[in-house]
């Protein structure tokens, strides 16, 4: 194997882990806000969360 | 009192409403420049030249070190916010150590697999059971231990307490990975940039290396924040759904009372 494929490998799989990573914490960050975004339209909100606007006075 | 000022602006991160709003303001701008130290890094790590012994292998150098001084670094972090969580209870530091173990665990493994590959060409082997790489794999299997231990506690306050015990226990291991390589007789090469008497490398492969170190540790920020804030969101919706099934139990009760 020439040390091309060493430099190749090393890179590629550098690359690979940290795309993972990324794409990982991304889903995971859209999948919560989502969560939040569902329970919050079903009316279940922390009790120290901003009311919405009709709910004020 | 500019001391007081930094204080109460550090205070009022520990909340973790105040954190969420600056790390979606932040964010952004930590990606941007992520990216672009990167493509500078990147640039500079193919545009240089072959070592005269090593040949072009030398550019595996750019990516094995900013990973291993990262692994390195995730643990320190960790071993800070496991302080934080266990003397002062800070809201945001076991979020912040159960948040960088994935981050770290990923770092380490880049680390050994880009050391294995530059060591076949450069020591005729992929692997030895030497006290620099067995030190990086017992931090690489620490990782992969906290992690397991964080999800098999449903209570995320007893995971956090537990986990930090063990965290600063395994801290022991960091220094042992420094100097593995000048106190016992290693494959391993010694430390040629980190080191009293400064830097023993060719500035000609400093720039890159040093420019890749903090495109990574750039990245390794980045995904923190973004796990922490995950991370606080998960716990939003478990108390959240708790709630919700409270709510449900209380109107079944009132329902059964009345038809009682």
């Amino acid at each position: 194997m020439t040390h091309g494929f060493y430099i190749a490998m090393s890179y590629g799989i550098a690359a690979l882990i940290s795309l993972c990573l990324i794409t990982w914490v991304w889903l995971d960050g859209r999948a919560r806000s989502k969560e939040l975004a569902e329970l919050e339209a079903s009316g279940i909100r922390r009790r120290s969360a901003p009311k919405p606007e009709g709910e004020k006075a | 009192m500019p001391q007081i000022a930094v204080l109460t602006k550090l205070t009022d991160l520990a909340n973790p409403t105040r954190f969420l709003g600056l790390a979606s303001r932040i964010l952004p701008w930590m990606a941007g420049i992520t990216a672009i130290l990167f493509a500078i890094g990147l640039y500079l790590s193919f545009a240089g030249e072959g070592d005269y012994q090593q040949g072009m292998t030398v550019r595996i150098m750019y990516v094995h070190v900013p990973a291993a001084w990262l692994s390195m670094m995730c643990y320190s972090v960790m071993a800070a916010s496991a302080i934080g969580t266990l003397v002062w209870r800070h809201p945001l530091a076991d979020v912040s150590h159960k948040a960088a173990a994935p981050l770290g665990a990923a770092f380490t493994l880049i680390a050994l697999a880009t050391g294995s590959l530059w060591g076949k060409p450069m020591w005729g082997t992929w692997w030895v059971w030497d006290a620099r790489l067995t030190s990086v794999f017992v931090l690489f299997l620490m990782y992969l231990g906290l992690i397991a231990l964080n999800r098999a506690m449903d209570d995320p306050g007893k995971a956090a307490r537990v986990s930090s015990v063990l965290i600063l226990v395994g801290f022991v291991n960091i220094p042992i990975i420094k100097f593995s390589v000048e106190w016992w007789n290693t494959l391993h090469q010694p430390a040629s940039v980190i080191r009293m008497g400064g830097s023993t490398i060719d500035s000609t492969f400093l720039w890159p290396l040093l420019m890749m170190a903090i495109a990574f540790t750039m990245l390794f920020f980045t995904l923190h924040i973004a796990a922490m804030r995950n991370e606080i969101w998960r716990r939003r919706v478990s108390a959240q759904r708790r709630m919700a099934a409270r709510m449900a139990g209380q109107k079944t009760d009132n329902t059964v009372e009345k038809g009682a």
